[in-house]
C-alpha cells in the first residue's frame, strides 16, 4: 500500500517539477526584454552594454593627485600565473638622502593574459583594475605588449624617451 | 455542419478527370501518383525548413537569446543557406565501413518516414489514400525506421555509432508500445482505424474534450513516448552529444547526414499530424456550444489551416520539451517506459473501455 501511494505521489511530483521547468521556459520565451545577446558590430556605438564587472584590460589607478598609487612592490608580478606582468624597479635618491624604489616600467603582455584577476586581489594598496576596455585585437602581436605607466615615468626616463 | 469548408474532392477530382481524358488509364495513374509524391515531397521540404527555422528561433528565445539573425531578415534564410550548404559538402564513407549499408542506410530512413504519410488527411478530400488500418499503418511503417538507424550504426565501424544505434533500438523498440497503446484509448473510444473516420467522429468536439480523462491520459502518453521515439531531447540518448560524438549518424555527411535531419524532422511532423488528427480533431474547426456567431466563424477557416495550426502546436510542445528538459540516463529511460508509461497506458485502454462501452462521453 505504501509503495502504491509512493507510486502515485512520485508521479505527481515528476509532473508538478517537469511544469515547473516548462513555465521557466515559456517565460523567458514570451519576455523578449530578458534576452540577453548583443548584436555586437551592429550596436556598438548604440546600444552595447558591458557589466560593469567584466574584466578586459589591466589598467594602473591613479591617486587624487595624478600620481599611481603602484609601489612596485611586484606582488602582482609574482600573483600571475602566465608572466603576463614584468615590473622594472628603480632606486632613487629622495632630497632627505633615503633610497626609494620606484616604478619603472610596469609591461603588460595582453597576448598572455587570461584576465583571471589574480593580480588584482593580490594588490595589497589597491593600485589595480580591469578595465571595460575590451576592443583589444591587433594586427602585430608585438602591439599587445603595453607599457601602462606611459604617462607617468619617472623623471629620468622621460628624458630618455625624448 | 453546413459545408462552408473548402472541399478539395471537386479538385482531385479534376485532375484525375483531365489527365484519363488525355492519356490511357494506366499513364493516368501513373502521372497523378507522381503529381502526389511530388507535392508530398515539396509540402514536405518546406514545412521541414520552417520547422529548422522556428525551432532555432524558439532554443534561442527559451535561452535567452535570439537565434540565427543574420542571413535574411532576422535569420529567416539561415534554414535554406544551411539546406545549400549540405548539398555542396562531399559524402564521405570511412575506410573499412560496410560501403553498401553505409550508403542504404540514409534512403531506407528517408522513404520509412514518407511512407507514413501517405493515409493523412489534410483538408477535406485531400487524402492521398484512405485505408481503413490508418493508424495501424502509421504506427508500423514508423517503426520500420530503426532499422535504417541500426544499419547506420553497423556499418559506420565506429563505436560511437554502433553504440548509439543500439541505445535508438532499444528506445524506439521499448516506446513503441506506449505510442500504440495510447493509440488505442482513442481508437476505442472512435470506433475506427481510418484516419478519415477518426477525423469524422469529431465532429462535435473533439477526442481531447469529449474523452475527458482517459483522452488526456492518453494525449500526454502519446506525446512523451513520441518524444522518446523521435530520439528528441531529452530522450535523444542515440545522438547524446557529449558522449557520443553524434550517435549514429556520427559518420555520415553532406547530403546523407541531410537525408537523416530531413527523417528526423518529418518523423516529428508525422508523430505531431497524428496528434492533431486523433486528438485534436484533424481539420475540424474548434466549436463552442451555445456560439453560433463563433462556430459560424470557424467554419470559414479553411482546413488546412485548423490542420497546421494543430501540427504546430504540437511540434511546439515537443520543441519546448526539447529546450527546457535534460537528458535521462538508459536506465532511467527504460524505466520510465516499462514501469511508469506501459501500466499506465494499461489501465488507461481499460478506462477507455469502459467510457466507450457505456458512452459517456461530454
Amino acid at each position: 500500500m505504501n509503495k502504491c501511494i509512493n507510486y502515485i505521489y512520485s508521479i505527481g511530483a515528476a509532473m508538478g517539477s517537469l511544469g515547473k521547468g516548462m513555465f521557466r521556459t515559456f517565460s523567458s520565451m514570451v519576455h523578449p526584454a530578458r534576452i540577453l545577446t548583443q548584436q555586437y558590430p551592429e550596436n556598438r556605438e548604440t546600444t552595447l552594454y558591458i557589466p560593469e564587472r567584466f574584466e578586459a584590460e589591466l589598467h594602473l589607478i591613479e591617486d587624487e593627485n595624478g600620481e599611481l598609487k603602484c609601489t612596485a612592490c611586484t606582488l602582482c608580478q609574482t600573483a600571475c600565473p602566465n608572466d603576463t606582468i614584468q615590473i622594472k624597479v628603480e632606486k632613487v635618491t629622495t632630497p632627505e638622502g633615503k633610497s626609494k624604489r620606484v616604478l619603472s616600467e610596469y609591461i603588460y603582455d595582453l597576448g598572455r593574459c587570461t584576465f583571471c584577476g589574480q593580480c588584482v586581489d593580490s594588490c595589497n594598496f589597491g593600485a589595480l583594475e580591469m578595465t571595460n576596455h575590451f576592443e583589444n585585437s591587433e594586427y602585430d602581436k608585438r602591439k599587445l605588449v603595453k607599457l601602462l605607466n606611459e604617462r607617468h615615468l619617472p623623471a629620468n626616463r622621460k628624458e630618455e624617451q625624448i | 455542419m453546413t459545408s462552408l469548408q473548402i472541399d478539395f474532392t471537386g479538385f482531385t477530382q479534376w485532375i484525375g478527370q483531365t489527365l484519363s481524358d488525355y492519356l490511357s488509364p494506366g499513364w493516368a495513374l501513373t502521372v497523378e501518383l507522381i503529381l502526389a509524391a511530388v507535392a508530398l515531397i515539396v509540402m514536405i521540404v518546406v514545412l521541414v525548413i520552417l520547422m529548422i527555422y522556428a525551432e532555432r528561433k524558439i532554443a534561442g528565445f527559451m535561452q535567452l537569446r535570439l537565434g540565427p539573425m543574420r542571413v535574411g531578415w532576422c535569420g529567416s534564410v539561415q534554414a535554406i543557406a544551411d539546406v545549400l550548404k549540405l548539398l555542396l559538402k562531399e559524402c564521405v564513407t570511412p575506410f573499412k565501413a560496410d560501403k553498401f549499408l553505409f550508403a542504404l542506410a540514409p534512403f531506407i530512413v528517408l522513404t520509412t518516414s514518407f511512407l507514413a504519410l501517405v493515409p493523412f488527411s489534410y483538408s477535406p478530400g485531400l487524402q492521398l489514400w484512405d485505408i481503413n488500418i490508418g493508424v495501424l499503418y502509421v504506427t508500423a511503417v514508423s517503426s520500420i525506421s530503426v532499422i535504417g538507424v541500426m544499419m547506420a550504426g553497423w556499418a559506420s565501424n565506429n563505436k560511437y555509432s554502433l553504440l548509439g544505434a543500439m541505445r535508438s533500438g532499444a528506445q524506439i523498440v521499448s516506446y513503441e508500445l506506449s505510442v500504440g497503446m495510447s493509440l488505442i484509448a482513442v481508437i476505442a473510444m472512435s470506433g475506427s482505424l481510418s484516419i478519415l473516420e477518426i477525423i469524422n467522429s469529431q465532429a462535435d468536439g473533439w477526442w481531447i474534450y469529449k474523452g475527458h480523462i482517459p483522452a488526456i491520459i492518453s494525449f500526454m502518453i502519446f506525446i512523451i513516448a513520441s518524444t522518446a521515439e523521435l530520439n528528441r531531447a531529452p530522450f535523444d540518448l542515440a545522438e547524446a552529444e557529449q558522449e557520443l560524438t553524434a550517435g549514429f549518424h556520427t559518420e555520415y555527411s553532406g547530403m546523407q547526414f541531410a537525408m537523416f535531419f530531413l527523417s528526423e524532422y518529418t518523423n516529428m511532423l508525422i508523430a505531431s499530424m497524428m496528434a492533431a488528427t486523433v486528438f485534436f480533431g484533424g481539420w475540424q474547426p474548434l466549436y463552442l456550444p451555445g456560439l453560433d456567431g463563433f462556430n459560424a466563424i470557424m467554419d470559414y477557416i479553411p482546413g488546412f489551416i485548423w490542420f497546421f495550426g494543430k501540427v504546430f502546436f504540437v511540434v511546439f510542445l515537443i520543441m519546448w520539451f526539447r529546450w527546457t528538459f535534460p537528458r535521462i540516463r538508459i536506465d532511467q529511460l527504460l524505466r520510465l517506459e516499462w514501469k511508469y508509461l506501459l501500466p499506465i497506458s494499461i489501465v488507461n485502454v481499460l478506462i477507455a473501455a469502459t467510457v466507450a462501452v457505456f458512452e459517456w462521453y461530454l
